[in-house]
């Protein structure tokens, strides 16, 4: 019998650029065309200022760690605990959740504000998910 | 809403807390409504209003045979309460009803009869959250907390302590489930779940109930209890994704619906006897004491370490023991509720002297959504 699967995102309309973006190695954002506001997650329109008129970008993919759990039980399927579930402030400044991977999942490790730079992990032919590992240099 | 228009005229809580594998959860829902009933001196034929949440009010309703002039299945999780009551004042001094009842019950622990709760794929949080192993409340509600205590000089102490005050308070309660003495250290070597957050950081997952009946004052006078007066209420929402919420040292929704409450009520943090702060995880009573303006947040931890909340404190907080310690079915505003009544009718098993304000403050979600209601014993 098959391992139980991590949980897979499945894209709708309006997201599928973010996934597309993924897939094609690029984090992408959206910033408003009005208000210069850039947001997440995706959706049609700027939530600052409800324009419609937003336009998609490839972000840095750098930012730093915002907070996390270490998460021991019970593990979701697809994961071996423990392992940190990190939300990461990107240097655009939208937050986005994702998971710290080349680091030891230990609190000593994962120190608050280090800095961090986007990874992609495979799921399938359609998905690809962002992680992040800790910046070199 | 006027101060002082409407009152509580029932409070009950299921007729036993904890294990109940005999019991559908609606059935959960008619226990805790027919004891609500009886404590109001009523019969199910005068409920003409009727709220719950999970449960859809139609279903309560057919299984209590009740035919409500007024409906409200408002579902934002375990502060749906607060929001009933909010919503209940308003429809009862504006004569869309007279009486209402508010039900809530869960079979958090035996699941039998209780609805089926996912995450669908293509949702935003099915898409963005849940692909980074998020599996419950224990793996999402603390992911703020490392930010808070960071920005805030808060300790693993201090937020431990939360607990061990708490479980003063259910030792003082026949009806709370956890009620051994515990110390720091206990909180801090329990077993890991999500770090920070250790096992006895977490609320309990247990089976029970509650339910209210809400009617004018001018009624209140009447009925068999003491009036609980509805004085002051306010509610928010923020975002269901905990990635989300605009800053982790802080709750918008808390901000909104807190001094909403207060403002409403015209009273002061001074004029507080006694506070309930929804505490499914140890550290949302930090987040209340500083969202609801008691304190600065760099306070929160500190005067929770410092005795403040525990019985005999100035602020006695939780006092039924909490969500950590009373009982948690899955959504506990109704329990914290059922406590402030009581504390305000004067018959809490950790009754506060001479209390004459209660406020009650609920979350639901993680950080989605909050309610909050300020209740006083005095027209
Ligand atoms: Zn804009």
């Amino acid at each position: 019998m098959a391992e139980p699967a991590r949980a897979k995102p499945k894209p709708t309309p309006e997201t599928q650029h973010f996934w597309d973006g993924t897939q094609a190695g690029e984090l992408r954002l959206q910033r408003c065309d009005a208000c210069a506001n850039v947001y997440f997650p995706p959706r049609p329109f700027c939530p600052s200022c409800a324009s419609r008129k937003v336009s998609v970008f490839k972000a840095s993919g750098k930012g730093k760690l915002y907070s996390y759990v270490i998460n021991h039980r019970p593990a979701a399927p697809g994961f071996t605990a423990p392992y940190a579930i990190a939300v990461v402030e990107l240097d655009e400044g939208p937050r986005m959740m994702s998971n710290i991977i080349d680091c030891p999942q230990t609190p000593e490790a994962l120190e608050l504000d280090m800095k961090l730079e986007v990874a992609f992990e495979k799921l399938d032919d359609k998905i690809t998910l962002p992680l992040f590992r800790p910046a070199k240099g | 809403m006027r101060r002082n228009q409407v009152a509580v005229v029932g409070a009950a809580e299921t007729t036993e807390l904890g294990v109940i594998p005999n019991m559908s959860q609606i059935q959960l829902h008619a226990d805790a409504a027919l004891n609500a009933i009886a404590d109001a001196g009523l019969k199910l034929s005068d409920i003409d209003g009727i709220a719950t949440a999970v449960e859809t009010p139609q279903q309560i309703a057919h299984y209590l045979g009740i035919t409500p002039t007024w409906v409200d299945g408002t579902s934002v999780g375990g502060c749906s309460f607060m929001l009933h009551v909010r919503h209940a004042a308003a429809a009862i001094e504006a004569g869309l009803c007279k009486t209402v009842l508010i039900t809530h019950a869960e079979s958090g622990k035996s699941m039998i009869g209780k609805l089926p709760r996912s995450t669908p794929a293509d949702s935003l949080n099915g898409q963005f959250e849940a692909p980074f192993g998020v599996y419950g409340p224990p793996s999402m509600f603390p992911i703020p907390v490392l930010r808070y205590m960071k920005t805030y000089g808060i300790t693993h102490e201090q937020i431990a302590m939360v607990a061990v005050a708490q479980r003063e308070w259910a030792a003082k309660n026949p009806r709370a489930m956890m009620k051994d003495p515990i110390t720091v250290a206990d909180v801090l070597n329990s077993r890991m779940i999500a770090y920070p957050f250790r096992l006895l950081q977490c609320c309990l997952v247990t089976d029970g109930g509650g339910a209210l009946i809400l009617t004018s004052a001018d009624r209140a006078k009447d009925f068999p209890k003491k009036p609980v007066y509805i004085l002051g209420t306010g509610e928010s929402v923020e975002t269901p994704m905990v990635s989300q919420m605009e800053t982790f040292n802080s709750s918008r929704a808390f901000k909104v619906a807190g001094p909403t409450a207060f403002k409403e009520a015209g009273i002061t943090h001074k004029d507080v006897d006694h506070l309930m702060i929804y505490d499914a995880f140890a550290h949302l009573p930090l987040f209340g004491l500083g969202d609801l303006g008691f304190m600065p947040h760099e306070e929160t931890g500190k005067f929770i370490a410092d005795g403040n909340t525990r019985p005999g404190g100035k602020l006695p907080l939780n006092t039924n023991g909490g969500g950590l310690s009373y009982m948690h079915s899955g959504m506990y505003g109704m329990y914290a509720l059922q406590e402030s009544v009581r504390q305000m009718r004067g018959i809490a098993p950790a009754q506060v002297k001479d209390a004459k304000i209660s406020v009650c403050h609920g979350v639901g979600g993680m950080f989605a959504a909050s309610g909050t209601i300020i209740f006083t014993n005095e027209k």
